[in-house]
């Protein structure tokens, strides 16, 4: 396809003898005519440094929170409940390993790498969604998670499969496939132990009362807050501010709640005839920024599992490494013999 | 789940509940142990190749369960000296070498096993013709891991002969009959040691040494003698559906 930020791809041969100065400008006109025209930009096409740096750190977060996101799940795979449930948890799991597989792969078309990226998570210099943070005390919590956390999430991804950076948009459309499906079986979960005993119905609100603030905050700070929105929106990396997208997510998630037999822990959770839109409270904004900071009950758990993981884990890597350079040599060494045979 | 919370009755089952119950049982309780691994394994990669196989395993133990009874009641209410399973797949994961040694000789031994009553027209032909197609990608990949372990560097090789030579002991269970099963058990016994000791020469590890049956060897889990971990592990497993007796998940 011929696009106007195709036709702008830039090889080293090209590069050489043109003017610089004059080249940046028509580069730069390009890529805004290929943004403003709903076309997808390429690894390969020219992108405003800028436009590259933020979808790295978006793209990295992102894979980081569906690694770390593994965790606060994985800590119930050996208590599940019954054998269907620890398979849907097992696959759920797995699915999110390789969604962070997608997103590396994604994130490294522009330049970095998955041993980069991880070195940064596991420094903290990059960061993961918030929500990952927080306990998974009950078998409850695996439901709501399913269904509040993959809901949030799925509502700020449906979006990004329209993002302009290609190999994002097109990870998004898989991985979206996947979380609705998720969310499903969250949802079914929770449902099912609303419907349950007492004491099931109990853990089922008492995880829903827990999760749902810390989902709200996953849409990020208010509209007012936000130091990368406006830009993100220029370059249709976002198509929607967070404040809508919170809001979506709430008036999706009043007719659930009501449907499960269970209540969302807000006061001034309201219906709003002339807004058509429900009012809800005040998010603590506080709380949130301090979870961010690495303040959160299980930021420190987190990281260093994580990086527990990968440190006891290099040895094996480097077991792979040493493995595959000698077999390459051997392959080599018989490839060249081959070719010696083949010249004599 | 039925109503009932009445643990099951230790009665003498059938045939071929006993054999459901034994190759179920080895499935559970290994898909288990691989479930431990998630978020934990060295590389992304097998964080999804782990749990991929402990699905797999975890697909052939509902099955077989659901062939000897009710699957959950089966899993989560039967104590652990009513269990059924090979020591060899209770054995805690340990570092990654004996996560794959114990996968080694597990997927080598159920591909042979599976294989050999897919062949046949018994009541486990039609889930074995299934599962050993998963169990052939299982058997790869520990071979490759054993590969490049045994064959990386010095220290994966020290590991991973550690973790070859500490299994050992368990392996000669498995060619014990099972009732139930009409199965040329010292043929597979010989193809088994033929296949392992072939991987382990090209991963240029020694086949271990000492008893693989006899009084020092390892192996009454068929009879319900467990080894220590294993209570623990059935613990973690259980506490859930115990603590909400006749509750639907």
């Amino acid at each position: 396809m011929a696009t106007a930020a195709h036709r702008i791809t830039r090889t080293p041969e090209e590069d050489g003898p043109a003017d610089e100065a004059a080249l940046a400008v028509a580069y730069e006109a390009a890529f805004d005519a290929a943004v403003a025209a709903d076309e997808r930009i390429e690894p390969r096409d020219w992108m405003p440094d800028a436009y590259r740096a933020t979808l790295v750190r978006q793209i990295a977060q992102h894979a980081h929170s569906e690694i770390i996101g593994m965790q606060p799940e994985a800590n119930w795979i050996t208590r599940a409940p019954s054998l269907r449930r620890k398979a849907i948890l097992m696959a759920k799991v797995q699915d999110e390993a390789g969604h962070g597989l997608y997103l590396y792969s994604a994130a490294e078309t522009l330049g970095t790498s998955r041993d980069e990226l991880l070195d940064k998570l596991h420094s903290g210099r990059q960061k993961y969604s918030s929500i990952f943070n927080y306990p998974t005390l009950t078998w409850a919590d695996v439901g709501a998670i399913g269904w509040l956390v993959d809901g949030a999430a799925i509502t700020n991804q449906v979006p990004l499969c329209r993002c302009s950076y290609g190999p994002y948009a097109r990870a998004m459309v898989r991985i979206c496939k996947e979380e609705s499906f998720h969310q499903r079986q969250g949802y079914e979960l929770l449902l099912t132990l609303s419907r349950g005993t007492p004491e099931q119905h109990e853990m089922a609100q008492d995880a829903v009362n827990r999760w749902w603030w810390p989902s709200l905050m996953m849409f990020g700070p208010p509209d007012d807050q936000s130091q990368h929105s406006a830009q993100s929106m220029t370059w249709k990396i976002k198509r929607h501010s967070n404040d809508e997208l919170r809001q979506r997510f709430v008036d999706i998630c009043v007719p659930q709640v009501e449907t499960l037999g269970l209540t969302l822990p807000d006061p001034d959770l309201r219906w709003n005839e002339e807004r058509g839109h429900h009012d809800f409270g005040e998010i603590d904004w506080t709380e949130f920024r301090e979870v961010l900071k690495g303040n959160g009950p299980c930021n420190e758990q987190r990281i260093t599992q994580r990086r527990r993981a990968h440190d006891e884990g290099a040895w094996v890597r480097e077991a792979a490494a040493a493995y595959a350079e000698k077999h390459a040599a051997k392959n080599g060494a018989k490839i060249g013999a081959k070719a010696g045979e083949a010249a004599a | 789940m039925t109503e009932t919370t009445k643990a099951p009755k230790t009665r003498e089952p059938a045939p071929h509940t006993a054999a459901a119950l034994a190759l179920g049982d080895d499935a559970l309780v290994l898909s288990h142990r691989l479930g431990e691994w998630a978020g934990h394994a060295p590389v992304l990669e097998e964080d999804v190749a782990l749990a991929n196989i402990a699905l797999d395993l975890l697909g052939q133990a509902r099955v077989l369960l659901s062939m000897a009874g009710d699957e959950d009641e089966l899993a989560y209410l039967r104590e652990e000296r009513a269990f059924r399973n090979l020591q060899l797949v209770e054995q805690p994961n340990g570092d990654f070498a004996h996560t794959i040694a114990r996968q080694l000789y597990f997927s080598t031994y159920q591909r042979l096993l599976y294989a050999h009553l897919a062949a046949g027209d018994g009541e486990f032909a039609g889930l074995a013709a299934k599962a050993v197609k998963e169990v052939v990608y299982h058997q790869d990949h520990a071979e490759q891991w054993t590969l490049r372990l045994g064959d990386g560097t010095d220290v994966s090789h020290e590991r991973m002969r550690r973790a070859c030579q500490a299994l050992w002991r368990f392996t000669g269970e498995m060619f014990q009959p099972v009732e139930g099963l009409d199965v040329d058990w010292e043929g597979i016994r010989t193809a088994w040691l033929e296949s392992v000791s072939a991987v382990l020469r090209r991963a240029t590890l020694d086949v271990p040494e000492g008893p693989q049956s006899g009084a020092w060897s390892a192996g009454a889990g068929r009879q319900g003698l467990h080894t220590e971990p294993f209570g623990r592990m059935l613990a973690e497993m259980q506490h859930l559906h115990r603590s909400h007796p006749g509750a639907s998940w």
